[in-house]
């Protein structure tokens, strides 16, 4: 088998496994060794792209490997990476390993539970290695409809209405994709000639404008949809809220980022003059959603929902830099997709621990928890200023990336939105500072809370490792930034060639 | 040319420490992370030294002109093609003066700090944050671009708030942290448009290039302007907003005197001697580019340092809390500086502003520290920071006293004391560039002394008060660092600046002009006979003089009542105005169109699922009146 489906087959082969567990304990260990395991896996992918590059492979594409699937409709299993990828997958792996870690004491239908989270995350990483978009549609849903049960069954508070209310809101987005997938295949090749899935025929071939222009939106929207695009971010706080721990670290901190590679890769890959034409509504979206997504999380009183809105905002500035279409806001756009995966999951994680102990999230029933519980409240510390935008964390790489990519444009209308975009900066200090004066500093507030007992090991190890890959982010950006530039290139070409 | 490559450790020392302490410090006694953190910053500015010296005085100024030398430089992060963030090292005169700046005041904070903070819980997390602070305060002054002054800018800012916020159990210290913060984030906003827009019309971000005279900067013409003014000035106006608001210059310097809810040895270091003066230091960073290519910018930054410097004077002499005063003080100070570059042009004896704005700097970080010390002493010794319950504590602390007695005079400007020399220079390069602010400058000089005497006076004269124990001399680890800046207040003034530090790297001679000189001791002198006869004994005057002016009076106690404008914006504008209508819209509008959606499709089905009951009499009633009604259709249609 070849090195890529490896990715989609750990998880499938863990969750076979943990079909077999007898109790919590078995489950969890299973799920623990299967996602260690592809963590190294994606450790040995990390190195031998570099090693490639390195060696001066300049392929677009490397690892590349394809089956006929369905002869007929042409669709067909192809896989294959390049840096935007590989990042895209080295996210996914650190948070499912840290995911797994952080519902450790899973205890109502722990096996069905693992089994869900695991089979999400197969879909995910068949996502983001997939060429065909066939292919590709086929395991967002995978990685989408798990997320129904996993809230509607292990969720919390209005638990029902909130699985639903998200699910049906994707589908929305889904069945868009799924219609814009088809306008893109049907316009696929010349007339006569054998029409495709796959990503780069497609490109090669180019798709008549006139049907750029319908089917653009379709996509671009359809993706949005996820990557919690204004008007239609609504599923975003109730579905964080409801979910349990693991399922809002991976819905936020990856499969929101289906959203935005989705929106780049497909829409604006394959549909450059379209987007051209239509970007100018969707950047007023975007920078919408950043500001508003920014200035909605200052006044609410629920974690998650602070979290919620704060992804809203962080999401918009994915959306609103591959709007930009340039090399330096579209490499913003991915190094702010791995970031905001970081560090929101890390906020979910730590969520769910306090959440665990306090049995609320409401800030104001809350306060003075960093002396009672000092590691989990650095570390909220930490992801709080990896959020705003401290340098040395991961936030400030892509945020800094995105503004400079953006300020190249010249005209008024960019320069004002990009402002618009900046002001973001310092709403989110407000947000987040302000939570972190409530929740940690001050005095207890409740005193049943001096009696909490500070973050277990498997706590530790969840949080450490997201940390850690904050931080490596944020110190040292240049080999990961470097990696997506070098396959940004031609897909940026390509892009300003349609202008 | 010499290799400076070792100043890379100067930053790195203490970064380790902060490491070190933060992740270890816990497992062993507190005091071991005090030694640690102390010992870290005795390296750092040892080999601080070591490069002055060497800059200085073994190499000197090559023909004629102090270097500029990138000592360590590597590609940090690329944006694009030209566009790239590097970090390095550079070392230039006012690089090398900062070293000794912040790493003597700071090695000078870390041995108080053995004294002042001993048994307090956290002290190893103290000694974590201040080597923290010391390694982003050493790598905003080393930057190579101003990108990476920019990272170290938000570094400084951001231990600042861990320091401010170190009693975070106390609800006042944390709003003081928050408020510091986002203030502060406000005008980096500023800050960071400015060099967006900086950096798009130069295409690159190094300081060497911005300011060299045939860089992109000074070489530019004119191009495209906004309201009369050029896209290099407007861009240097929003890079001073940041500076404006680390330096708390009026009207983003509200943070500054709630900073004071820090511990004390914090407030000397971070909010008296380096890191409130980063943002002239950033002025002074890109001076050649404010002097020639935006005068208009710097008018701007004259003016701003001006008006502070007399706003924050007026606030000081009512101030109560003894290092509220202090505050205000080195607000006022810093405004001066700030007016000082304002005044200032490029080259030779024309950048004798320039030249004055660093001297100042040099000797108020050492005479402000000494008070800020002197000031956390006497906390100690009477646990109150308001002067009404101080009085008489000479006979109890006489190296306090003696030490905060120079440093008074210092900050007078009383010769031959370091702070006479470097105001002289500033009043000097004032009246020669613009009368105006040489009239503010030379109003403020009298009012400086005047408050500093009050305050003096309140604490160590007047009548004893009722001290729970009494009062006593603080331990010796504290006045050696009293002694040592009381040392370097007194003759700090001697250095020869002007041989040192210029506008353009090139040494001038500056005279002392009599013509400055003579007024500006007298209105000191007249500033602190006033004091004398007001405060030294108990008195009624100041009662009956701020009860004849009480507008004056109240509007400079309540401090022009900013704070309450700034709550209005934030509680009112953000929260009420803006946050919550956001998140009602969001709430009731957006989402309900989202359920709308849902409860249609859902009332939609339930009122078309009657159809399909199940019930075969009533598909086939359906099924045959239907029949029927076809071919009644039908036979009409065809008979037609």
């Amino acid at each position: 088998m070849d090195i890529l489906s490896w990715f989609v087959a750990i998880p499938v082969l863990t969750v076979m496994a943990i079909l077999f567990a007898k109790d919590l304990k078995q489950t969890r260990i299973i799920s623990a060794i299967g996602m260690s395991a592809q963590l190294g896996l994606t450790t040995w992918l990390v190195y031998a792209y570099l090693a490639e590059r390195a060696a001066g492979n300049a392929a677009a594409w490397l690892f590349k490997y394809d089956v006929t699937w369905f002869t007929s409709l042409n669709i067909h299993y192809t896989v294959g990476v390049d840096g935007i990828s590989v990042a895209m997958i080295a996210l996914t792996s650190v948070v499912i390993f840290a995911g797994v870690f952080a519902s450790w004491r899973t205890d109502y239908l722990p096996r069905e539970f693992f089994i869900s989270l695991i089979l999400l995350s197969s879909g995910v990483f068949g996502f983001f290695i997939s060429l065909d978009l066939f292919t590709m549609f086929l395991f967002y849903e995978i990685a989408v409809i798990p997320m129904y049960l996993l809230i509607g069954i292990w969720g919390t508070g209005p638990k029902e209405y909130s699985a639903m209310k998200l699910t049906l809101m994707l589908m929305g987005g889904s069945a868009l994709i799924m219609v814009g997938l088809l306008g893109v295949y049907f316009n696929s090749a010349p007339a006569g000639q054998q029409l495709t899935f796959n990503l780069n025929e497609i490109a090669a071939n180019g798709i008549p404008v006139v049907a750029q222009q319908f089917f653009f939106p379709m996509l671009f929207l359809g993706f949005g949809v996820l990557g919690a695009l204004f008007p239609f971010h609504t599923w975003s706080p109730d579905g964080h809220a409801s979910a349990p721990t693991a399922v809002s670290m991976l819905h936020a901190g990856v499969l929101m980022k289906l959203g935005g590679y989705g929106a780049f890769r497909v829409a604006i890959y394959l549909m450059p003059e379209a987007a051209q034409d239509q970007a100018w509504i969707f950047i007023i979206l975007t920078s919408v959603s950043v500001v508003y997504g920014a200035f909605g999380a200052v006044v609410q009183k629920d974690l998650k929902y602070i979290n919620a809105y704060s992804s809203v905002s962080h999401c918009g500035l994915v959306l609103f830099a591959i709007l930009m279409m340039n090399q330096t806001a579209l490499n913003g756009a991915i190094l702010q997709m791995i970031s905001h995966g970081l560090m929101t999951a890390l906020f979910f994680a730590l969520i769910g621990m306090i959440y665990g102990r306090t049995h609320t999230r409401m800030i104001n029933e809350m306060g003075g928890l960093m002396k009672v519980l000092p590691f989990l409240g650095v570390a909220y510390v930490i992801a709080g200023l990896a959020s705003l935008g401290l340098p040395g964390l991961s936030g400030f790489v892509a945020e800094m990336t995105i503004f400079v990519g953006a300020y190249q444009h010249t005209d008024l209308f960019h320069r004002f939105v990009t402002i618009m975009a900046t002001t973001s900066i310092v709403v989110t200090a407000v947000y987040i500072l302000r939570v972190v004066g409530v929740l940690l500093f001050g005095p207890i507030r409740d005193e049943h809370h001096l009696h909490l007992t500070d973050a277990t090991w498997w706590e530790r190890l969840s949080t450490v490792t997201l940390i850690t890959a904050i931080a490596a982010v944020g110190i040292f950006p240049l080999w990961l930034s470097d990696m997506i530039n070098f396959s940004l290139r031609p897909i940026v070409e390509r892009i300003v060639a349609a202008l | 040319m010499t290799n400076y490559s070792y100043t890379l450790f100067i930053p790195l020392i203490p970064l380790a420490m902060f490491l070190l302490i933060g992740l270890t410090g816990h497992k062993f006694k507190p005091i071991v992370s005090g030694y640690a953190g102390t010992l870290g910053l005795t390296v750092a500015a040892f080999l601080s030294y070591i490069t002055a010296i060497r800059y200085f005085f073994i190499e000197g100024a090559v023909d004629g002109t102090y270097p500029m030398i990138k000592a360590v430089s590597t590609v940090w992060l690329r944006f694009t093609d030209t566009l790239h963030i590097d970090l390095g090292v550079l070392i230039d005169p006012i690089s090398v003066m900062m070293l000794v700046v912040i790493t003597t005041v700071s090695l000078m904070v870390h041995l108080y700090s053995l004294g002042y903070m001993k048994g307090e819980r956290g002290f190893a997390r103290f000694y974590a944050f201040l080597s923290l602070f010391s390694f982003s305060m050493l790598g905003l002054v080393l930057a190579t671009n101003i990108f990476q002054m920019y990272i170290f800018w938000e570094l400084v800012g951001v231990s600042s708030f861990l320091l401010i916020g170190f009693y975070y159990e106390k609800p006042s210290a944390v709003a003081a942290s928050k408020k510091a913060f986002i203030v502060t984030r406000f005008a980096d906003l500023g800050f960071l448009i400015g060099i967006l827009m900086l950096s798009f019309t130069t295409d690159t971000f190094d300081f060497k290039t911005l300011t060299s005279l045939d860089g992109p900067i000074i070489t530019s013409t004119a191009g495209a302007s906004f309201m009369g003014l050029s896209v290099i000035t407007w861009s240097l106006i929003f890079i001073f907003i940041g500076g404006a608001g680390k330096s708390a210059m009026f009207p983003l310097h509200i943070w500054l005197p709630d900073a004071m809810e820090g511990p004390t040895p914090v407030s000397a270091l971070i909010h008296a001697a380096t890191m409130v003066v980063a943002g002239v230091y950033l002025v002074a960073r890109l001076f050649p580019a404010y002097a020639i290519a935006a005068p208009d910018a710097l008018h701007v930054v004259g003016y701003v340092g001006g008006f502070t410097s007399l706003f924050a004077a007026v606030i000081a002499i009512t101030q109560i809390d003894i290092k509220r005063v202090l505050a205000f003080s080195t607000m006022s100070q810093i405004g001066y500086m700030m007016m000082s570059l304002g005044v200032s042009g490029y080259g030779d004896h024309e950048g004798l502003g320039y030249m004055a704005s660093m001297f100042h700097l040099f000797t108020h970080a050492m005479f402000k520290a000494l008070l800020f010390l002197g000031a956390g002493a006497i906390i100690h010794a009477v646990h109150s920071n308001n002067m009404t319950d101080m009085g008489g504590l000479r006979k109890y602390m006489p190296i306090t006293h003696i030490t905060f007695l120079i440093a008074c005079l210092t900050i007078a400007g009383i010769p031959p004391l370091s702070g006479f020399w470097s105001k002289d220079e500033i009043l000097a390069a004032a009246l020669h560039h613009n009368p105006i602010l040489f009239g503010i400058g030379f109003g403020v000089a009298g009012l400086t002394a005047f408050y500093m005497f009050r305050l003096y006076y309140n604490i160590f004269w007047g009548t004893d008060r009722h001290y729970h124990h009494t009062p006593h001399e603080a331990p010796a680890i504290m006045t050696f660092p009293l002694l040592f800046l009381a040392v370097a207040s007194v003759f700090s003034g001697f250095l020869p600046f002007s041989h040192m530090v210029t506008s353009d790297g090139k040494p001038f001679e500056a005279h002392t002009d009599m013509l400055v000189a003579i007024p500006s001791v007298v209105i000191a002198l007249i500033g602190i006979t006033f004091a004398t006869i007001m405060y030294k004994k108990p008195s009624t005057i100041p009662d009956r003089l701020a009860g004849s002016i009480k507008g004056l009076y109240k509007a400079s106690l309540n401090k022009f009542w900013f704070d309450e404008i700034y709550l209005f914006v934030t509680k009112r504008v953000i929260f009420a105005y803006i946050s919550r209508p956001i998140a009602w819209f969001d709430r009731h509008v957006v989402d309900a169109t989202m359920n709308l959606v849902g409860w249609t499709v859902t009332t939609a089905s339930n009122k078309i699922k009657g159809l399909q009951s199940g019930q075969l009499q009533q598909y086939a009633m359906v099924f045959v009146s239907s029949v029927v009604i076809l071919v009644l259709l039908f036979v009409y249609l065809i008979s037609k």
